[in-house]
């Protein structure tokens, strides 16, 4: 059987791609200015300055000397009614008050604050140390965050698998439905060529954008941001072309038989939006209540994050990852089966 | 065997709606034919049955001796097809659009330069197909039918929507193909196109076919090859003149405050004279006095007494 019609048709997938500057845009450009957004949003600050507000009063001036000089906490001196505006304000989320010698030092905060309670243990250590307490066990602190333990080292393996979906969507499903509703299915269908071959060659065109689109992204990922893939490259590839084919399924699914683009793009929102809050693109899907957790599970891209973050952010290896593999050939295998059986060419 | 086409009471309902209602058609080997009718008429169906794009409620259709049902890979490869108003892949070239097509077919194909040529696109095969005019798409959609060597070509609504030397560059290149022996069904609903360019031509109307034949037939059979349109003053009832030496035919035509006379003339120069002669006899004024040649207009308008181009 000759296979010419095959690459004639995966090659025409690849000039328009190139040919199209939206799509470049939203298959390249748009992830990496997520990953840019967020990974900026949430990064890992290092250690802040806490500002403490101290009520000008008799024993100010010790309290201010007693702080001045320590990391992590800057203090200045306020009247009692500033203080009171920046407790308030959230400016300063600790103020101490220094009576007469003799009399207790008061720390105002508001308890519901973590960072408040966090401010009066640290505000209160170095008074006491200052004073002359002295401190019986010997400590030492670790502070060096773990690799691959970041918001962002998290964060960029869902945004492939965000993208392989949008690819799959938008890219090809929406495709095929315009192309049905332009008649150019109808005319493609009254000739001799190969049907299936249409329809592979979208598969045949992800070959080359899967890669790219994985590359690109992890590139950005580490030049940016230092995101290492922990485990093997090769892993990642291979999970993100096994993605590609479960999304590309559901793609397909979707595309089988809508007649113009409104109704195809209803479907493919339909599809893709519950995905994109439950499958943990931008938070752990672990927030969810845990009578959903088995459901959440069974969704094609919640199987890719899992199977990508672990490999990515834990090193871990492709086939200890039997269950989200298996979640995603289940999806390939069902979502195309029915796809070509449902497919209309008018 | 005869006949490229063959169909015998197709039928093709949409719920109650009978869009082609018992259709009877052959097309022979090397002719062009014509499917005329007004928009709704059943021919877009019909061609679209041809072309194994639908599917038929009842009757029989055979496309060079095949049966679509049974053979329809092999049909697929020896037909080509012009759809109305195809749209292709709008940032591919003219050149590559021919040369993916091309791939679709296992057998002999022709050459692109030789389809390039043809239809006058050798300057565009660069451009975009989003970037053509309308002429140019339609000439790309003739050349995309006939890259496999189609034994029958099926043009539907060819010229629709283009200028006027668009459609006359368009008629050129499909005379052209009727004169190497092609088989070409077009469907249309522009007289002058279906006479210049068919060989025979079935009228359909409602899903049926309503006459048969040649142009020149089909003009014959509405009582002459010329029509005169008179208004009078004073206005004359059609019996005043339907009895003048050389007139077949008088009906009244025309608004009320207006009314006139269409007469359907064999020979001019016979009838003209007598009904100058009938006019002063009758002591009316003619004010206006038009005569012109049939066209199939007036066939599909004296068959239905609807105009063609009643959108």
């Amino acid at each position: 059987m000759s296979t010419k019609s095959l690459w004639a048709l995966s090659g025409v997938r690849l000039k328009l791609f190139f040919r199209e500057p939206g799509s470049m845009f939203w298959t390249f450009g748009f992830p990496l200015l997520v990953t840019v957004a967020l990974g900026v949003a949430f990064r890992n600050q290092g250690q802040s300055q806490t500002p403490v507000a101290v009520v000008d009063g008799p024993g100010a001036a010790q309290v201010v000397a007693a702080l001045a000089g320590q990391r992590g906490v800057a203090a200045r001196v306020v009247d009692g009614a500033e203080a009171t505006r920046e407790l308030r304000t959230g400016e300063v989320v600790l103020a101490v008050q220094a009576g007469a010698p003799g009399a207790p030092l008061v720390f105002k905060y508001d308890p519901s604050r973590p960072e408040a309670q966090a401010a009066r243990r640290q505000v209160d250590d170095l008074l006491q140390i200052h004073a002359g307490r002295h401190d019986t066990v010997p400590t030492r602190d670790e502070t060096a965050v773990a690799q691959g333990g970041r918001y962002v080292d998290w964060l960029v393996p869902g945004l492939l698998g965000l993208q392989l979906l949008n690819g799959a969507m938008w890219g090809a499903a929406f495709n095929i439905v315009n192309a049905r509703q332009r008649k150019l299915l109808k005319r493609l269908a009254a000739t001799p060529m190969r049907r299936a071959h249409y329809l592979l060659s979208y598969r045949v065109s992800g070959l080359v954008f899967v890669p790219l689109q994985t590359f690109v992204l992890f590139a950005f990922a580490r030049l940016t941001f230092g995101v290492v893939i922990q485990g093997s490259a090769l892993a990642v590839l291979g999970l993100a072309f096994l993605g590609s084919w479960a999304f590309a399924g559901l793609g397909l699914l979707c595309a089988s038989r809508a007649q113009n683009s409104e109704t195809a793009n209803g479907l493919i929102n339909l599809v893709t939006l519950p995905m994109m809050v439950f499958s943990g693109v931008f938070f752990s899907s672990a927030r969810f209540p845990s009578i959903l957790q088995p459901a959440i599970r069974l969704l094609p891209l919640t199987a890719f994050n899992e199977a990508v973050r672990h490999v990515v952010n834990d090193g871990a290896s492709i086939f200890s990852q039997g269950f989200p593999l298996a979640v995603l050939v289940a999806w390939t295998v069902v979502t195309s089966f029915l796809a070509v059986r449902l497919f209309r060419w008018t | 065997m005869d006949e490229a086409i063959l169909i015998e009471g197709l039928v093709k309902r949409y719920g109650d709606l009978a869009a082609v209602d018992g259709l009877d058609l052959e097309v022979r080997r090397g002719e062009c034919f014509g499917i005329l009718g007004p928009n709704g008429a059943g021919k877009t169906t019909t061609v679209e049955i041809l072309e194994g794009l639908n599917e038929p409620t009842s009757g029989k259709v055979e496309v060079l001796g095949r049966s679509w049902t049974r053979q329809a890979d092999e049909l697929r490869a020896r037909i080509g097809v012009a759809l109305q108003e195809t749209k292709l892949f709008d940032r591919l070239t003219v050149e590559e659009t021919l040369r993916v097509f091309a791939s679709f077919y296992s057998g002999r194909t022709l050459p692109v330069e030789t389809l390039l040529a043809e239809m006058q696109l050798e300057e565009k095969r660069g451009t975009w197909v989003m970037k053509l005019s309308g002429g140019q798409r339609q000439r790309l959609a003739v050349a995309l039918g006939l890259v496999g060597d189609p034994e029958v070509l099926f043009l539907d609504e060819p010229t629709t929507g283009l200028d006027p030397q668009s459609r006359r560059a368009l008629w050129d290149t499909i005379a052209a193909l009727r004169s190497r022996g092609k088989t070409v069904v077009l469907t249309t609903h522009y007289m002058d196109e279906a006479e210049r360019l068919c060989d025979r031509i079935a009228i359909v109307d409602h899903g049926k076919r309503i006459a048969l034949g040649t142009p020149a037939e089909l003009i014959d059979r509405i009582g002459g090859a010329h029509l005169v349109e008179i208004t009078t003053d004073p206005a004359l009832p059609p019996e005043a003149l339907a009895d003048v030496r050389g007139v077949r035919h008088a009906r009244a035509i025309g608004q009320e405050q207006q009314p006139s006379l269409a007469l359907s003339i064999d020979e001019p120069h016979v009838a003209l004279p007598a009904l100058i002669a009938r006019l002063a006899e009758r002591r009316a004024q003619p004010t206006r006095l038009v005569s012109r040649t049939a066209t199939l207009d007036d066939v599909f308008l004296t068959m239905t007494g609807r105009s063609l181009r009643e959108d």
